[in-house]
Protein backbone atom coordinates (compact mmCIF):
# COMPACT_ATOMS: atom_id res chain seq x y z
CA UNK A 1 0.00 0.00 0.00
CA UNK A 2 2.73 2.47 0.97
CA UNK A 3 4.12 2.27 -2.56
CA UNK A 4 0.92 3.74 -3.98
CA UNK A 5 1.12 6.91 -1.95
CA UNK A 6 1.64 10.15 -3.83
CA UNK A 7 2.42 13.08 -1.61
CA UNK A 8 2.90 15.39 -4.58
CA UNK A 9 -0.83 16.03 -4.45
CA UNK A 10 -0.11 18.26 -1.45
CA UNK A 11 2.40 20.40 -3.35
CA UNK A 12 0.03 20.75 -6.28
CA UNK A 13 -2.91 21.83 -4.18
CA UNK A 14 -1.01 23.91 -1.62
CA UNK A 15 -2.32 27.34 -2.72
CA UNK A 16 -5.91 26.05 -2.48
CA UNK A 17 -5.26 24.49 0.94
CA UNK A 18 -3.65 27.69 2.19
CA UNK A 19 -6.69 29.69 1.15
CA UNK A 20 -8.77 27.25 3.19
CA UNK A 21 -6.42 27.68 6.15
CA UNK A 22 -6.71 31.44 5.78
CA UNK A 23 -10.50 31.21 6.10
CA UNK A 24 -10.09 28.98 9.17
CA UNK A 25 -7.75 31.50 10.84
CA UNK A 26 -9.99 34.44 9.91
CA UNK A 27 -13.08 32.76 11.31
CA UNK A 28 -11.19 31.79 14.47
CA UNK A 29 -9.93 35.34 15.11
CA UNK A 30 -13.29 37.00 14.42
CA UNK A 31 -15.18 34.46 16.54
CA UNK A 32 -12.67 34.75 19.40
CA UNK A 33 -12.92 38.56 19.46
CA UNK A 34 -16.69 38.62 18.99
CA UNK A 35 -17.14 35.77 21.43
CA UNK A 36 -15.04 37.52 24.06
CA UNK A 37 -17.03 40.74 23.62
CA UNK A 38 -20.47 39.14 23.82
CA UNK A 39 -19.24 36.59 26.35
CA UNK A 40 -18.15 39.40 28.67
CA UNK A 41 -21.55 41.08 28.34
CA UNK A 42 -23.22 37.72 29.02
CA UNK A 43 -21.03 37.19 32.08
CA UNK A 44 -22.01 40.59 33.43
CA UNK A 45 -25.65 39.70 32.75
CA UNK A 46 -25.28 36.36 34.55
CA UNK A 47 -23.82 38.12 37.57
CA UNK A 48 -26.55 40.76 37.53
CA UNK A 49 -28.69 40.99 40.65
CA UNK A 50 -31.73 41.60 38.45
CA UNK A 51 -33.14 38.08 38.20
CA UNK A 52 -34.81 38.18 34.74
CA UNK A 53 -31.49 39.29 33.20
CA UNK A 54 -29.34 36.72 34.99
CA UNK A 55 -31.80 33.89 34.30
CA UNK A 56 -32.06 34.71 30.60
CA UNK A 57 -28.28 34.79 30.27
CA UNK A 58 -27.92 31.54 32.20
CA UNK A 59 -30.59 29.88 30.04
CA UNK A 60 -28.82 30.94 26.85
CA UNK A 61 -25.42 29.72 28.08
CA UNK A 62 -26.76 26.37 29.29
CA UNK A 63 -28.70 25.80 26.07
CA UNK A 64 -25.62 26.46 23.93
CA UNK A 65 -23.48 24.23 26.10
CA UNK A 66 -25.84 21.26 26.05
CA UNK A 67 -26.33 20.85 22.28
CA UNK A 68 -23.67 19.65 19.82
CA UNK A 69 -21.81 22.39 17.95
CA UNK A 70 -22.75 20.68 14.69
CA UNK A 71 -26.44 21.17 15.45
CA UNK A 72 -25.81 24.84 16.29
CA UNK A 73 -23.94 25.30 13.00
CA UNK A 74 -26.92 23.95 11.05
CA UNK A 75 -29.42 25.91 13.16
CA UNK A 76 -27.75 29.21 12.36
CA UNK A 77 -27.26 28.27 8.74
CA UNK A 78 -31.03 28.10 8.38
CA UNK A 79 -31.93 30.82 10.87
CA UNK A 80 -29.34 33.48 9.95
CA UNK A 81 -31.24 34.73 6.86
CA UNK A 82 -34.46 34.93 8.88
CA UNK A 83 -32.75 36.75 11.77
CA UNK A 84 -31.06 39.28 9.47
CA UNK A 85 -34.38 39.82 7.67
CA UNK A 86 -36.27 40.63 10.85
CA UNK A 87 -33.48 42.78 12.31
CA UNK A 88 -33.11 44.83 9.13
CA UNK A 89 -36.84 44.84 8.41
CA UNK A 90 -36.35 43.58 4.86
CA UNK A 91 -39.12 42.08 2.79
CA UNK A 92 -37.39 38.79 2.00
CA UNK A 93 -34.57 36.88 3.66
CA UNK A 94 -31.12 37.70 2.23
CA UNK A 95 -28.85 35.08 0.67
CA UNK A 96 -26.20 34.61 3.35
CA UNK A 97 -24.52 31.30 2.60
CA UNK A 98 -22.71 28.94 4.91
CA UNK A 99 -19.41 30.81 4.73
CA UNK A 100 -20.87 33.96 6.26
CA UNK A 101 -23.45 32.37 8.55
CA UNK A 102 -20.52 30.53 10.18
CA UNK A 103 -19.27 33.88 11.54
CA UNK A 104 -22.59 34.45 13.30
CA UNK A 105 -22.67 30.83 14.53
CA UNK A 106 -19.24 30.83 16.08
CA UNK A 107 -19.58 34.27 17.67
CA UNK A 108 -22.87 33.24 19.29
CA UNK A 109 -21.65 29.77 20.26
CA UNK A 110 -18.29 30.85 21.65
CA UNK A 111 -19.95 33.69 23.56
CA UNK A 112 -21.49 31.01 25.80
CA UNK A 113 -18.09 29.41 26.52
CA UNK A 114 -16.23 32.72 26.90
CA UNK A 115 -19.03 33.84 29.23
CA UNK A 116 -18.20 31.07 31.70
CA UNK A 117 -14.50 31.97 31.57
CA UNK A 118 -15.16 35.69 32.08
CA UNK A 119 -17.61 34.96 34.87
CA UNK A 120 -14.88 33.08 36.71
CA UNK A 121 -12.51 35.97 35.94
CA UNK A 122 -14.86 38.61 37.32
CA UNK A 123 -15.54 36.50 40.41
CA UNK A 124 -11.80 36.13 40.99
CA UNK A 125 -11.57 39.86 41.74
CA UNK A 126 -11.94 40.51 45.43
CA UNK A 127 -15.07 42.22 46.70
CA UNK A 128 -12.91 44.93 48.26
CA UNK A 129 -11.90 46.19 44.83
CA UNK A 130 -15.51 46.60 43.77
CA UNK A 131 -16.25 48.41 47.01
CA UNK A 132 -13.22 50.63 46.54
CA UNK A 133 -14.28 51.52 42.98
CA UNK A 134 -17.76 52.51 44.14
CA UNK A 135 -16.31 54.42 47.09
CA UNK A 136 -14.27 56.48 44.59
CA UNK A 137 -17.57 57.49 42.99
CA UNK A 138 -17.31 55.32 39.89
CA UNK A 139 -20.58 54.01 38.48
CA UNK A 140 -21.14 50.35 37.50
CA UNK A 141 -19.84 50.66 33.92
CA UNK A 142 -16.81 52.70 34.98
CA UNK A 143 -15.96 50.23 37.75
CA UNK A 144 -16.24 47.35 35.28
CA UNK A 145 -14.23 49.04 32.54
CA UNK A 146 -11.49 50.61 34.66
CA UNK A 147 -11.09 48.26 37.62
CA UNK A 148 -12.63 44.81 37.29
CA UNK A 149 -12.50 43.77 33.63
CA UNK A 150 -8.81 44.66 33.03
CA UNK A 151 -7.81 42.40 35.92
CA UNK A 152 -10.30 39.70 34.97
CA UNK A 153 -8.87 39.62 31.43
CA UNK A 154 -5.34 39.40 32.73
CA UNK A 155 -6.17 36.54 35.08
CA UNK A 156 -8.13 34.67 32.44
CA UNK A 157 -5.92 35.33 29.40
CA UNK A 158 -4.36 31.82 29.33
CA UNK A 159 -7.80 30.20 29.60
CA UNK A 160 -9.23 32.48 26.90
CA UNK A 161 -6.33 31.57 24.61
CA UNK A 162 -6.70 27.83 25.33
CA UNK A 163 -10.40 28.12 24.46
CA UNK A 164 -9.36 29.89 21.24
CA UNK A 165 -7.17 26.89 20.30
CA UNK A 166 -10.20 24.64 20.88
CA UNK A 167 -12.21 27.03 18.70
CA UNK A 168 -9.54 26.84 15.99
CA UNK A 169 -10.07 23.07 15.90
CA UNK A 170 -13.87 23.31 16.13
CA UNK A 171 -14.04 25.57 13.07
CA UNK A 172 -13.25 22.45 11.01
CA UNK A 173 -16.87 21.32 11.48
CA UNK A 174 -18.05 23.95 8.97
CA UNK A 175 -16.59 21.69 6.30
CA UNK A 176 -19.75 19.58 6.75
CA UNK A 177 -21.71 22.55 5.34
CA UNK A 178 -19.46 22.37 2.27
CA UNK A 179 -17.50 25.45 3.38
CA UNK A 180 -13.91 25.55 2.08
CA UNK A 181 -12.06 25.93 5.35
CA UNK A 182 -8.78 24.04 5.78
CA UNK A 183 -10.52 20.68 6.24
CA UNK A 184 -13.14 21.50 3.59
CA UNK A 185 -10.38 22.28 1.07
CA UNK A 186 -8.61 19.02 1.85
CA UNK A 187 -11.84 17.03 1.52
CA UNK A 188 -12.45 18.51 -1.94
CA UNK A 189 -8.90 17.77 -3.13
CA UNK A 190 -8.94 14.30 -1.56
CA UNK A 191 -12.11 13.40 -3.42
CA UNK A 192 -11.13 14.99 -6.73
CA UNK A 193 -7.72 13.31 -6.88
CA UNK A 194 -8.63 10.15 -4.92
CA UNK A 195 -5.79 10.93 -2.50
CA UNK A 196 -7.69 10.48 0.74
CA UNK A 197 -4.88 8.94 2.79
CA UNK A 198 -2.25 11.53 1.88
CA UNK A 199 -4.53 14.55 2.31
CA UNK A 200 -6.00 13.63 5.68
CA UNK A 201 -2.63 12.58 7.08
CA UNK A 202 -1.21 15.92 5.97
CA UNK A 203 -4.10 17.88 7.50
CA UNK A 204 -3.70 16.03 10.81
CA UNK A 205 0.04 16.80 10.91
CA UNK A 206 -0.50 20.49 10.14
CA UNK A 207 -3.17 20.85 12.83
CA UNK A 208 -1.01 19.03 15.34
CA UNK A 209 2.03 21.23 14.72
CA UNK A 210 -0.03 24.44 14.86
CA UNK A 211 -2.09 23.56 17.95
CA UNK A 212 0.82 22.03 19.85
CA UNK A 213 3.04 25.07 19.27
CA UNK A 214 0.26 27.45 20.22
CA UNK A 215 -0.57 25.59 23.41
CA UNK A 216 3.14 25.50 24.34
CA UNK A 217 3.22 29.29 23.91
CA UNK A 218 0.12 29.66 26.07
CA UNK A 219 1.80 27.61 28.82
CA UNK A 220 4.84 29.89 28.74
CA UNK A 221 2.61 32.94 28.88
CA UNK A 222 0.75 31.44 31.82
CA UNK A 223 4.02 31.12 33.74
CA UNK A 224 5.02 34.71 32.91
CA UNK A 225 1.83 36.48 33.84
CA UNK A 226 0.98 34.39 36.88
CA UNK A 227 0.51 36.73 39.85
CA UNK A 228 2.31 35.34 42.85
CA UNK A 229 0.19 35.81 45.92
CA UNK B 1 -44.39 23.54 15.36
CA UNK B 2 -46.67 20.98 13.79
CA UNK B 3 -46.23 17.83 15.79
CA UNK B 4 -48.15 15.79 13.22
CA UNK B 5 -45.02 15.63 11.08
CA UNK B 6 -43.40 13.26 13.58
CA UNK B 7 -46.23 10.76 13.08
CA UNK B 8 -45.97 10.86 9.30
CA UNK B 9 -44.40 7.91 7.53
CA UNK B 10 -40.86 8.02 6.21
CA UNK B 11 -41.16 7.85 2.39
CA UNK B 12 -39.11 4.70 1.84
CA UNK B 13 -39.75 2.69 4.96
CA UNK B 14 -42.43 1.49 7.33
CA UNK B 15 -41.50 3.83 10.14
CA UNK B 16 -42.76 7.20 11.33
CA UNK B 17 -40.32 10.10 11.65
CA UNK B 18 -40.35 9.94 15.45
CA UNK B 19 -39.23 6.30 15.25
CA UNK B 20 -36.46 7.35 12.88
CA UNK B 21 -35.22 9.94 15.39
CA UNK B 22 -35.55 7.40 18.20
CA UNK B 23 -33.39 4.91 16.31
CA UNK B 24 -30.84 7.71 15.77
CA UNK B 25 -30.89 8.39 19.50
CA UNK B 26 -30.28 4.68 20.08
CA UNK B 27 -27.14 4.78 17.92
CA UNK B 28 -25.98 7.97 19.66
CA UNK B 29 -26.32 6.41 23.11
CA UNK B 30 -24.80 3.08 22.07
CA UNK B 31 -21.79 4.81 20.53
CA UNK B 32 -21.33 7.01 23.57
CA UNK B 33 -21.69 4.05 25.95
CA UNK B 34 -19.02 1.86 24.36
CA UNK B 35 -16.72 4.80 23.70
CA UNK B 36 -17.04 5.80 27.36
CA UNK B 37 -16.02 2.36 28.61
CA UNK B 38 -13.00 2.36 26.31
CA UNK B 39 -12.12 5.96 27.23
CA UNK B 40 -12.47 5.34 30.95
CA UNK B 41 -10.19 2.29 30.95
CA UNK B 42 -7.55 3.78 28.63
CA UNK B 43 -7.75 7.21 30.23
CA UNK B 44 -7.32 5.77 33.73
CA UNK B 45 -4.25 3.78 32.68
CA UNK B 46 -2.61 6.73 30.91
CA UNK B 47 -3.55 9.09 33.74
CA UNK B 48 -2.02 6.80 36.37
CA UNK B 49 1.12 6.27 34.28
CA UNK B 50 1.62 10.02 34.13
CA UNK B 51 1.81 10.24 37.93
CA UNK B 52 4.42 7.50 38.39
CA UNK B 53 8.14 8.09 38.93
CA UNK B 54 9.11 6.47 35.63
CA UNK B 55 10.41 9.36 33.53
CA UNK B 56 9.88 7.65 30.18
CA UNK B 57 6.41 6.38 30.99
CA UNK B 58 5.39 9.92 31.96
CA UNK B 59 6.73 11.26 28.65
CA UNK B 60 4.85 8.68 26.62
CA UNK B 61 1.67 9.42 28.58
CA UNK B 62 2.09 13.15 27.97
CA UNK B 63 2.66 12.57 24.25
CA UNK B 64 -0.49 10.42 24.11
CA UNK B 65 -2.58 13.22 25.58
CA UNK B 66 -1.07 15.90 23.33
CA UNK B 67 -1.63 13.75 20.23
CA UNK B 68 -5.36 13.42 20.72
CA UNK B 69 -5.86 16.94 22.02
CA UNK B 70 -4.26 18.82 19.14
CA UNK B 71 -6.05 17.35 16.14
CA UNK B 72 -9.68 18.33 15.41
CA UNK B 73 -12.16 15.56 16.09
CA UNK B 74 -13.47 15.47 12.52
CA UNK B 75 -9.92 14.98 11.22
CA UNK B 76 -9.47 12.13 13.72
CA UNK B 77 -12.64 10.57 12.32
CA UNK B 78 -11.16 10.78 8.80
CA UNK B 79 -7.90 9.25 10.05
CA UNK B 80 -9.63 6.23 11.58
CA UNK B 81 -12.10 5.84 8.75
CA UNK B 82 -9.89 6.43 5.68
CA UNK B 83 -6.20 6.64 6.59
CA UNK B 84 -5.76 3.68 8.95
CA UNK B 85 -7.41 1.12 6.63
CA UNK B 86 -5.51 2.73 3.73
CA UNK B 87 -2.14 2.26 5.42
CA UNK B 88 -2.57 -1.01 7.31
CA UNK B 89 -3.39 -3.93 5.08
CA UNK B 90 -4.65 -6.13 7.92
CA UNK B 91 -7.19 -3.47 8.94
CA UNK B 92 -8.32 -3.07 5.35
CA UNK B 93 -8.86 -6.84 5.02
CA UNK B 94 -10.96 -6.84 8.18
CA UNK B 95 -12.93 -3.72 7.30
CA UNK B 96 -14.12 -5.10 3.95
CA UNK B 97 -15.74 -8.03 5.76
CA UNK B 98 -17.94 -5.60 7.77
CA UNK B 99 -21.12 -4.07 6.49
CA UNK B 100 -20.97 -0.25 6.25
CA UNK B 101 -23.03 0.38 9.39
CA UNK B 102 -20.81 -1.91 11.47
CA UNK B 103 -17.72 -0.23 10.03
CA UNK B 104 -19.04 3.24 10.88
CA UNK B 105 -20.06 2.19 14.36
CA UNK B 106 -16.73 0.52 15.20
CA UNK B 107 -14.83 3.50 13.80
CA UNK B 108 -16.93 5.96 15.80
CA UNK B 109 -16.42 4.02 19.04
CA UNK B 110 -12.65 3.73 18.54
CA UNK B 111 -12.25 7.35 17.47
CA UNK B 112 -14.34 8.81 20.30
CA UNK B 113 -12.81 6.31 22.73
CA UNK B 114 -9.27 7.48 22.05
CA UNK B 115 -10.27 11.15 21.84
CA UNK B 116 -12.11 11.07 25.16
CA UNK B 117 -9.47 8.88 26.85
CA UNK B 118 -6.89 11.66 26.45
CA UNK B 119 -9.21 14.06 28.25
CA UNK B 120 -9.97 11.55 31.02
CA UNK B 121 -6.24 10.88 31.40
CA UNK B 122 -5.75 14.58 32.05
CA UNK B 123 -8.49 14.56 34.71
CA UNK B 124 -7.21 11.40 36.40
CA UNK B 125 -3.69 12.81 36.53
CA UNK B 126 -4.80 16.11 38.07
CA UNK B 127 -7.06 14.22 40.48
CA UNK B 128 -4.18 12.11 41.76
CA UNK B 129 -1.83 15.07 41.90
CA UNK B 130 -4.33 17.08 43.91
CA UNK B 131 -4.00 14.60 46.77
CA UNK B 132 -1.45 15.48 49.39
CA UNK B 133 1.94 13.78 49.16
CA UNK B 134 1.24 12.34 52.60
CA UNK B 135 -1.41 9.97 51.27
CA UNK B 136 1.03 8.19 48.98
CA UNK B 137 3.70 8.11 51.67
CA UNK B 138 1.23 6.79 54.22
CA UNK B 139 0.40 3.97 51.80
CA UNK B 140 4.05 3.07 51.43
CA UNK B 141 4.63 3.39 55.20
CA UNK B 142 1.86 0.83 55.76
CA UNK B 143 3.86 -1.57 53.61
CA UNK B 144 1.62 -1.37 50.54
CA UNK B 145 3.23 -1.82 47.15
CA UNK B 146 2.91 0.92 44.53
CA UNK B 147 0.04 -0.94 42.84
CA UNK B 148 -1.75 -1.42 46.16
CA UNK B 149 -1.22 2.23 47.08
CA UNK B 150 -2.91 3.31 43.85
CA UNK B 151 -5.68 0.74 44.18
CA UNK B 152 -6.60 1.32 47.84
CA UNK B 153 -5.41 4.83 48.68
CA UNK B 154 -4.95 7.18 45.73
CA UNK B 155 -7.51 6.14 43.12
CA UNK B 156 -10.56 5.87 45.40
CA UNK B 157 -10.04 9.48 46.46
CA UNK B 158 -8.94 10.75 43.04
CA UNK B 159 -11.99 9.34 41.23
CA UNK B 160 -14.32 10.97 43.74
CA UNK B 161 -12.62 14.32 43.33
CA UNK B 162 -12.91 14.28 39.54
CA UNK B 163 -16.60 13.31 39.30
CA UNK B 164 -17.66 16.86 38.29
CA UNK B 165 -15.18 17.16 35.39
CA UNK B 166 -15.98 13.58 34.37
CA UNK B 167 -19.64 14.61 34.18
CA UNK B 168 -18.70 17.30 31.66
CA UNK B 169 -16.69 14.74 29.73
CA UNK B 170 -19.69 12.41 29.49
CA UNK B 171 -21.78 15.25 28.16
CA UNK B 172 -19.01 16.25 25.74
CA UNK B 173 -18.81 12.66 24.54
CA UNK B 174 -22.55 12.48 23.85
CA UNK B 175 -22.39 15.78 21.97
CA UNK B 176 -19.29 14.66 20.07
CA UNK B 177 -21.10 11.60 18.69
CA UNK B 178 -22.81 14.06 16.32
CA UNK B 179 -19.48 14.41 14.50
CA UNK B 180 -19.82 10.72 13.50
CA UNK B 181 -22.32 12.12 11.01
CA UNK B 182 -19.21 13.00 8.96
CA UNK B 183 -18.53 9.31 8.28
CA UNK B 184 -22.22 8.53 7.79
CA UNK B 185 -23.16 6.89 11.09
CA UNK B 186 -26.95 7.02 11.37
CA UNK B 187 -26.97 8.67 14.81
CA UNK B 188 -29.38 11.34 16.03
CA UNK B 189 -27.92 14.28 14.12
CA UNK B 190 -27.80 12.26 10.89
CA UNK B 191 -31.47 11.35 11.24
CA UNK B 192 -32.38 14.94 12.12
CA UNK B 193 -30.78 16.26 8.96
CA UNK B 194 -32.34 13.50 6.91
CA UNK B 195 -35.77 14.37 8.24
CA UNK B 196 -35.20 18.10 7.63
CA UNK B 197 -34.08 17.57 4.04
CA UNK B 198 -36.76 15.07 3.10
CA UNK B 199 -39.71 16.90 4.65
CA UNK B 200 -38.40 20.49 4.36
CA UNK B 201 -39.46 20.88 8.01
CA UNK B 202 -36.09 22.14 9.19
CA UNK B 203 -37.48 24.02 12.16
CA UNK B 204 -39.45 21.05 13.51
CA UNK B 205 -36.66 18.54 13.03
CA UNK B 206 -33.97 20.73 14.57
CA UNK B 207 -36.19 21.72 17.48
CA UNK B 208 -36.83 18.04 18.23
CA UNK B 209 -33.10 17.29 18.16
CA UNK B 210 -32.33 20.27 20.40
CA UNK B 211 -34.92 19.16 22.94
CA UNK B 212 -33.56 15.60 22.93
CA UNK B 213 -29.95 16.75 23.42
CA UNK B 214 -30.96 19.10 26.26
CA UNK B 215 -32.88 16.30 27.97
CA UNK B 216 -29.87 13.96 27.66
CA UNK B 217 -27.59 16.65 29.12
CA UNK B 218 -29.92 17.27 32.06
CA UNK B 219 -30.33 13.54 32.72
CA UNK B 220 -26.59 12.88 32.61
CA UNK B 221 -26.09 15.79 34.98
CA UNK B 222 -28.65 14.52 37.50
CA UNK B 223 -27.41 10.93 37.37
CA UNK B 224 -23.82 12.00 38.00
CA UNK B 225 -24.90 14.26 40.87
CA UNK B 226 -26.65 11.25 42.39
CA UNK B 227 -23.53 9.10 42.00
CA UNK B 228 -21.43 11.85 43.51
CA UNK B 229 -23.69 12.04 46.58
CA UNK B 230 -23.74 8.26 46.97
CA UNK B 231 -19.97 7.99 46.86
CA UNK B 232 -19.13 11.04 48.94
CA UNK B 233 -16.68 10.40 51.79
CA UNK B 234 -18.25 11.92 54.92
CA UNK B 235 -16.71 15.22 55.91
CA UNK B 236 -14.34 15.22 52.97
CA UNK B 237 -15.84 16.42 49.74
CA UNK B 238 -18.66 18.87 49.29
CA UNK B 239 -20.45 17.73 46.18
CA UNK B 240 -23.84 17.51 44.52
CA UNK B 241 -26.68 19.23 46.23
Amino acid sequence: MIGDLDFEVIGRSLPYLLRGLQYTVQLTVVAALGGTFFGTLLAMARLSSFRPVSLTAAGYVNLMRSVPLLLVIFWFYFLAPVIVQSVMGWERPPQIGAERSAYITFIMFEAAYFCEIMRAGIQSISKGQVGAAFALGLNYWQAMKLVILPQAFRNMLPVLLTQTIVLFQDVSLVSLLNVTDFVGASVKIAQRDSRVVEMYAFVAVVYFILCYSLSTLVKQLQRRIAIIH
Amino acid sequence: MHLGIFLEQVPDGNMAWWQMLASGLGWTLATAFFAWIMAFVLGSIVGVVRTTDNHWAVRIGDAYVELFRNIPLIVQFFIWYFVVPGLVLAVKRWVVTLDPTQHQFVTAVICLGFFTSARIAEQVRSGIQSLSRGQRNAGYALGLTQTQTYRFVLLPMAYRIIIPPLTSEIMNLIKNTAVAYSIGLVELFFRTREMAEMTFRYFDAFTAATVIYVVIALTANRVMALIERRLAVPGYITGGK
